[in-house]
């Protein structure tokens, strides 16, 4: 039976992650990290290979802060600044998560990280990361921008501006930011689920096409 | 809000005002230009609010399916309301331009351009341009090749520019086939073109953001017929194509693209694709293309009629 359990990054403990199974749904409220295709590539050129250069340290530092037991969404925002110079969100919906796949697992072994937000879900390589460390994947509806930017309270900033808007780290307050868990610690994968009985009934239907 | 969903669904949508088209006097082609970015951003067509509504009702109470569809309609009317875009992707905008003989197509690009960087700062459009050796963003999605334009003349006295924002995830899951194609078996008839297009919609799972509309080109060549693909999803939900043939085969397509049980987001369910169009062009003997473009459920296509005297009709 599925159910809805409240997660709170970063602070998300490996017990509360391994209670989650394919299908629950998960409330988040807490800080979370905005991260996809250059912030994977940078995390892979500059942290994962020993010694963590001078330079980018403190961005080091701070990224861990939010991703030791925290989370990390796949996500560009719109973003725009009030009249007092402070960022807001308008729109920030999930991207397509498999083109984190050759990063992933180095990224949730490194840094800890608990879950993962996105939409399409990603590989056997992240889904085993999952399983060895105590992670899941959390799927939210794409394109649902709108929706998702009700969830956030406030932008505590960013890491990596330079990025573009899009690719930067932001640092997002959340509150009751649901999503559906569709790849647990437990290695159940509903993608893999839809992948295998989707292609059945195309083999089928396939067969019927003359 | 669980409450508030369940009293929404199912039809009839209780936002009349939604579907009705935007009338007025623009101070100039920029402003009428800028408005026609800001309705594609964050008013979903008519025939498409309807559409997703109405699968939603046919999905199975307390499904994820059926969640994933009322949280995508009360996103739309979050989206309606507070003039903020539906889906960050604001994707590559792609206009097409029909404009009156004598009218300048430098002058109107330029107008595009301007209204882009102003829908850009106003957070219409996410900055979105990327150069593709740098990754540098340009910041106000103008750069080498975008926006996307493409210029018709035509005998009319009116401007007529449609416009498409058309988001990465689903732009990623196009694809391209040449027949014969020996792993799905497909030849070079309209059999084979059927089988490739249910692959299309396999491989592509939920990743192009399901419920999604195919739009499919027959023949031409790599470039030609991939165009003629994203051009038919220009066209309404209920449209069908003049082609018995293919008109046939759109909805023996849709219907068995379904029956494939992807569902919305790829959690399951009976709906992954909302509609599907196919249109042909002359091929040359040796070559045999379908080309697919996938739009996802947030499919932001609005037109702009504009007269001489700067009144506008946006749809």
């Amino acid at each position: 039976m599925a159910q809805t359990i409240t997660i709170n990054p970063p602070g998300i403990t490996e017990e509360q992650i391994r209670s989650l199974k394919k299908g629950d749904m998960v409330s988040i409220s807490g800080i979370i990290l905005t991260g996809r295709d250059t912030a994977h590539k940078y995390i892979k050129d500059n942290f994962l290979h020993g010694e963590i250069p001078e330079a980018e340290r403190e961005t080091y530092e701070g990224l861990k802060k939010f991703l030791h037991g925290g989370i990390l969404y796949h996500a560009g925002p719109v973003v725009l600044n009030d009249p007092n110079g402070q960022p807001y969100i308008t729109a920030v919906g999930p991207t397509t998560s498999l083109r984190e796949e050759p990063y992933e697992y180095d990224v949730i072994k490194h840094f800890g990280v608990r879950a993962v937000i996105g939409k399409g879900g990603m590989g056997e390589k992240t889904l085993s990361a999952c399983k060895e460390f105590g992670a899941v994947y959390l799927h939210a509806i794409g394109g649902a921008a709108a929706y998702t930017a009700k969830s956030i309270r406030k932008v505590h900033g960013n890491f990596k501006p330079e990025f573009g808007t899009p690719e930067a780290f932001w640092i997002l307050e959340v509150e009751n930011l649901e999503c559906v868990v569709t790849m647990d610690a437990h290695g159940e994968s509903l993608h893999a689920d839809i992948l295998q009985s989707s292609s059945s009934a195309a083999k089928e239907i396939l067969g019927g096409i003359h | 809000m669980e409450e508030q969903q369940n009293t929404r669904a199912p039809e009839p949508w209780p936002r009349k005002e939604m579907f009705e088209p935007l009338h007025g006097k623009a101070e100039s082609r920029v402003d009428a230009i800028l408005l026609l970015i800001r309705e594609a951003s964050t008013n979903l067509p008519g025939d498409v609010i309807s559409s997703l509504s109405e699968q939603k009702a046919k999905e199975s109470d307390g499904s994820q399916a059926q969640r994933a569809l009322g949280i995508i309609l009360e996103n739309i009317e979050i989206a309606y309301d507070a003039k903020t875009p539906i889906c960050q992707d604001t994707g590559t905008n792609i206009f097409h331009v029909h404009y009156p003989v004598g009218t300048s197509t430098i002058a109107l690009r330029n107008e595009i351009t301007q209204a882009v960087r102003r829908a850009t700062e106003l957070g219409y459009l996410r900055p979105n341009s990327v150069d593709s050796i740098t990754g540098k963003n340009s910041g106000d999605n103008t750069g080498i090749g975008l926006p996307s334009l493409y210029f018709h003349e035509w005998e009319k006295d009116h401007l007529e520019i449609k416009l498409m924002l058309k988001g990465g995830g689903c732009e990623n899951v196009g694809a391209q086939y040449a027949l014969p194609e020996s792993r799905l078996g497909a030849g070079r008839d309209l059999a084979g073109v059927k089988k490739v297009v249910l692959d299309a919609v396999l491989q592509a799972q939920g990743r192009g953001c399901s419920p999604g509309i195919l739009g499919v080109g027959i023949g031409g060549d790599r470039v030609s017929g991939a165009l003629l693909a994203k051009e038919q999803l220009f066209r309404t939900l209920e449209d069908q194509s003049p082609d018995p043939l293919l008109a046939d085969a759109e909805a023996e397509m849709l219907e068995k693209s379904n029956q494939l049980g992807i569902g919305p987001m790829g959690f399951g369910g009976a709906t992954t694709l909302l509609s599907v169009k196919m249109a042909k062009m002359h091929r040359i003997p040796a070559s045999f293309f379908v080309s697919t473009s996938y739009m996802c459920w947030a499919s932001r296509r609005k037109s702009l009629v504009l007269k001489q005297d700067n009144t506008y009709i946006i749809e």
